[in-house]
């Protein structure tokens, strides 16, 4: 167990070392303990119009339970936060952020609000925002999730409009869902489950809402059932979900990213919508100068943030310099995260962040690693090709 | 700078964690009232085998000069499977503390301090071909590094088994 975020969490559980989890969530199916992520409630007439100005995202152009990965910019276009933001209504929206950067997050959302309120001139109730703080979020991730999950879907056969097939189910949209629990025979109450995930494979996240005040034994009862058959799908913990996320080419927030970021530098470019990239996006989002000049001219960022494979040896990771071997190692940018990959039969991966003109895909650089620079080259991120379930 | 095999031994550390696992050691005052049949001259058989506070032991051959140096069982099982050792150079002086190489794990890279001061004189190869022989056999098969030991007196700061133990549960 490890401290993380306030809460004590376990970096792998009895009876699994972090390889072994790691490799069976790809080949099988793990279960992810992520209640400790901020889950949050935003609705009102105003709601879509806020999201839109503290995000890069076209919040409009979502469909109900459609879901996009996005994050939250302070006003020089620096990454508060990411996020992955669904709208489960016409006014309404569910979206979760990092437990680690909840204070900040809260605060940020707090300021930003007052102010677009007041400059609207609108009145508090234009926009309602809850934090779920007694939710419970487990995520299913691997091939095996999706057949183990149908099989506990309970299937009405009186309601037309319910959907229970997971066939119909995309990678990025959502649905509420009830499940019925084999131990005891009774149904779930409706769970906003989400085709999506932080390892690169097919998967959901459930969100779990309290009884009387607290999600604990109905999520225990949901995760039991998850995990009855330990030859499917068994649970993880925050060991493999770096490893996997890091392999998917997925940032971890605090490490690869932070608030001096912009998105295009992280080189999540594509989180800005098409219809925001123009000089005066209605309503304007935060930072839209900054980004949209650099999305319009690439050359312009200092920095960018790619993935490397370095040569066999020891691990580069976060904080090991990067180094152009053709000019007397002047250093050129910095790994943020690293690691052996299980997936790769441990062959060394990273990200980091490296300056403007070395970020071609196959440029060799060196990497530092204590005393000794290693061999590395920019490879192309995701490290291990995700199979999120698409049309 | 060396950084101590388990506050490294965490989520990339720093990424996780900011736990250093153990902070405080146990008092010495008490050693000797454990044992109160030592004396002086029982010579190096009351120190053979001795433990840092970073995981690490060390284990003194017959002739009193040569130590062998691994990390502990309680270390190899914190780490989780070990992917990657970085062994010393042969023939390298060292002084106490020196980091002499290192122990890696999918999630964390862990520095590898010398318990003494003086010349290494062997490394394991094995490990470089098997790393994981380190979580099969911390305390044997697993070894790291032998050690020509410059001063037998730096031994004494060390910890006995007994006190390890105590230590590595708090």
């Amino acid at each position: 167990m490890v401290p993380f975020a306030n809460f004590s969490m376990p970096l792998e559980y009895p009876g699994q070392s972090h390889r072994d989890s790691h490799l069976w969530t790809r080949t099988n199916g793990s279960l992810f303990d992520v209640s400790h992520m901020v889950q949050h409630k935003l609705s009102g007439e105003l709601a879509e119009e806020f999201l839109m100005t503290i995000t890069p995202s076209a919040i409009n152009e979502i469909e109900k339970h459609h879901s996009t990965l996005s994050c939250l910019l302070n006003k020089n276009g620096g990454i508060v936060d990411d996020t992955v933001i669904t709208r489960i209504g016409k006014d309404s929206f569910y979206f979760v952020t990092n437990a680690g950067c909840r204070e900040g997050d809260l605060a940020f959302i707090q300021a930003e609000m007052s102010e677009f309120l007041e400059s609207k001139s609108a009145p508090k109730d234009k926009i309602n925002w809850h934090i779920l703080d007694h939710h419970a979020l487990v995520a299913l991730q691997g091939p095996a999730s999706a057949p183990l999950l149908q099989s506990l879907v309970f299937n009405d056969t009186e309601d037309e409009s319910y959907d229970s097939s997971l066939d119909t189910l995309y990678f990025g949209t959502s649905r509420w869902l009830q499940l019925t629990l084999p131990e005891s025979g009774m149904n779930t109450p409706s769970l906003l489950i989400s085709r999506t995930g932080y390892t690169g494979e097919d998967g959901f996240e459930i969100s779990i809402p309290p009884e009387n005040g607290d999600a604990t034994e109905l999520a225990t009862s949901i995760a039991k059932a998850l995990t009855a058959d330990g030859s499917k799908v068994r649970w993880a913990g925050l060991g493999a979900r770096d490893s996997l996320r890091l392999e998917a080419g997925m940032c971890l927030y605090g490490h690869d990213l932070n608030d001096t970021i912009t998105p295009p530098v992280a080189a999540l470019g594509w989180l800005v919508g098409k219809s925001r990239r123009v000089e005066n996006p209605t309503p304007p989002f935060n930072g839209h100068e900054i980004i949209n000049k650099q999305l319009a001219s690439p050359k312009t960022m200092p920095e960018r943030r790619v993935g490397f494979l370095v040569e066999k040896g020891p691990a580069a990771r976060e904080g090991a310099e990067i180094v152009d071997l053709e000019n007397e190692d002047h250093v050129i940018g910095h790994v943020t995260s690293g690691c052996p990959s299980p997936s790769l039969g441990g062959q060394n991966i990273a990200m980091g962040y490296i300056k403007n003109g070395f970020h071609k895909k196959g440029t060799k650089v060196g990497i530092k690693v204590r005393k000794n620079v290693r061999k590395a080259e920019v490879a192309k991120m995701p490290f291990v090709e995700s199979k999120f379930y698409r049309p | 700078m060396s950084t101590p095999v388990l506050s490294r031994l965490l989520p990339t550390a720093s990424r996780l964690t900011s736990r250093t696992l153990a902070s405080s050691r146990p008092a010495h005052i008490f050693q000797w009232t454990r044992i109160p049949k030592r004396s002086f001259s029982s010579g190096w058989a009351s120190y053979v085998k001795k433990y840092t506070e970073d995981h690490e032991w060390i284990e003194l051959d017959a002739d009193g000069k040569t130590g062998t140096i691994g990390i502990t069982e309680y270390a190899a099982k914190a780490l989780g499977d070990v992917v990657y050792v970085e062994l010393p150079e042969i023939g390298i002086e060292v002084a106490k503390g020196d980091t002499i190489g290192a122990v890696e794990s999918v999630k964390s890279a862990s520095d590898i301090l010398t318990p003494v001061s003086g010349k290494i004189t062997d490394h394991n190869k094995v490990l470089e071909e098997k790393p994981a022989t380190i979580n099969k056999s911390p305390e044997a098969d697993g070894w790291l590094a032998k050690i020509e030991v410059s001063d037998a007196a730096e031994l004494e700061s060390l910890m006995s088994k007994e006190d390890y133990d105590n230590f590595e549960k708090e």
